[in-house]
């Protein structure tokens, strides 16, 4: 896939306000990607100070939300986009979308984190949630990457991932119930242990919505709500 | 408002799903075969193959010099004025072939009415530019020509603009009205096809807007096909659109994937605004 696309215009300043789109889109994904591993580590290690920053960082996030979609909005209403472009704004207001949830879901993992402050819990090392953070954090990038280099050869690696964040997940609910069972003062920590995964586990399917965005901008092809099988098929005929 | 009854927000889901281009099947109404055009030793139109749906409009897009326009008055027959000129391929109009022998061309031109880029009424009023057609048909009661040119500068969306001053000359008019006029007189003799070389091309983007709107209306009785160079406009008319490119059809196809995702990469280059 030709990785240049967005600077063949003859137009060289609409170039430059796409290509400008997509640095911003991809530092919002940086962004993003530290967000959810500065609060996983903050909630594993009990780390009130880089819980604060996460929660302060949020509002970066979503003013980048609202400062790429403005500048989508206002490309579309200059220069009526057709084609690839078309779809790579498209794609892209979406992607910002769960880009912003993703953000949401670490904020959320980082006040859980702030709750904690002073709390008497022995302190365990979960190595089940750091395991699936990495995880999810190798589908954000990956995600994130295919946009830069508008290429889906590794989508459906990702896509594939997915099904295993969800398999992590499940071993980890059944893991925590049995802990409450056996040690009901710890049912708060389990709690807030299994939140903490269930935002992990969205954060996996919101980077699946961003590969799905990715295929429709380089493809054309609206490949949401399919089955996994279905989306595999679909990519591998237009791939 | 308690008397009201409660409104219920049950719809019909199915009507959600209909999908709109499934409207019944697609008739051709023109189709060309295999056309070559030479204009003396040079070839401007290689071996293009092409279905026109009937009662939708078609567009012709791609970069000057390209054979759209050239394309377009071979389906009326415009380009047997120029010297030079041979053809070889056949275009189908209901199934017979518009370049046999036994073609009458004048009867072939009311079939396929054509206005071009600028707009060219006659030096004559208003009603008379419409009357113009039947006139020469030798129909000149007085009752039918009313009523066709009532009919036509209706058909035209011009009625309401003109009803009051028919006598006037039709030159007096602006150019999105004088545009408009050339419509009614293309569809007072009721031909089947209309042909439109950059029909908005020289108007401002009101009367612009106008003539598109009459395009969407026009569509429900007539097989329409434009050339157009603005490319925004041809994603907005039409239901097909047809990218030339060096005197060959390059893709053709429903407007809406065409605009969105294109099969080939000239096309996508030349819609987007890149090198080719």
């Amino acid at each position: 896939m030709d990785n240049n696309k967005i600077k063949q215009h003859i137009s060289r300043q609409f170039n430059e306000e796409m290509e400008d789109i997509r640095n911003k889109v991809l530092a919002m994904g940086g962004l993003v990607e530290q967000q959810v591993d500065l609060a996983t580590k903050a909630f594993m290690g009990f780390d009130m100070e880089s819980a604060e920053k996460v929660v302060q960082q949020d509002q970066l996030v979503n003013d980048l939300e609202k400062n790429i979609d403005h500048d989508c909005t206002e490309i579309m209403a200059k220069r009526q986009p057709a084609a690839f472009d078309l779809r790579m704004l498209i794609a892209t207001i979406k992607i910002i979308t769960d880009l912003e949830r993703i953000g949401d879901e670490a904020a959320r993992i980082a006040k859980m984190t702030m709750r904690l402050e002073g709390a008497d819990f022995y302190q365990d090392k979960y190595y089940e949630i750091e395991h699936l953070l990495e995880m999810v954090k190798e589908m954000l990038n990956g995600a994130l990457d295919a946009y830069a280099r508008t290429d889906i050869e590794e989508v459906i690696a990702i896509t594939g991932q997915d099904a295993k964040v969800d398999r992590e997940y499940t071993s980890i609910t059944r893991q925590l119930i049995t802990q409450m069972m056996e040690n009901p003062r710890n049912i708060t920590r389990a709690l807030d242990m299994l939140w903490t995964a269930r935002a992990l586990e969205r954060i996996g399917d919101h980077s699946c919505n961003v590969c799905e965005h990715v295929i429709y901008m380089v493809k054309g092809k609206d490949v949401r709500h399919l089955s996994r099988e279905e989306l595999e098929q679909t990519v591998n005929e237009v791939r | 408002m308690t008397t009201q009854q409660k409104r219920s927000y049950a719809i019909d889901i199915s009507a959600l799903n209909r999908d709109d281009k499934k409207q019944g099947p697609i008739e051709t109404c023109i189709k060309v075969e295999n056309l070559d055009l030479f204009y003396g030793q040079k070839q401007a139109l290689f071996g293009v193959n092409m279905e026109m749906p009937r009662k939708k409009v078609t567009a012709y897009i791609g970069p000057s010099g390209c054979g759209k326009s050239t394309l377009l008055r071979c389906i009326n027959r415009m380009n047997d004025l120029v010297d030079g000129v041979s053809i070889k391929g056949k275009i189908l109009l209901d199934n017979e072939d518009i370049y046999d022998k036994s073609v009458n061309v004048a009867a072939l031109r009311r079939r396929v009415g054509m206005v071009f880029q600028k707009p060219n009424p006659f030096p004559k009023t208003i009603y008379e530019n419409v009357a113009y057609g039947l006139r020469i048909q030798g129909i000149n009661d007085r009752h039918v020509l009313d009523e066709v040119v009532e009919k036509s500068l209706r058909g035209a969306a011009l009625w309401d603009e003109v009803k009051n001053r028919l006598n006037d000359n039709a030159l007096g008019m602006s150019g999105g009205q004088q545009q408009r006029l050339v419509i009614a007189r293309a569809i007072a003799i009721e031909p089947e096809v209309i042909l439109l070389d950059e029909p908005a091309s020289a108007l401002d983007p009101i009367s612009t807007l106008k003539i598109e709107e009459l395009i969407n209306e026009l569509k429900e009785k007539y097989t329409i096909v434009i050339v157009t160079h603005n490319m925004q406009q041809a994603a907005r008319v039409s239901d097909y659109t047809a990218f030339m490119y060096m005197g060959e059809l390059i893709e053709f196809g429903e407007t809406s994937e065409l605009f969105t995702n294109p099969a080939k990469k000239q096309t996508e280059d030349y819609i987007t605004g890149r090198y080719g």
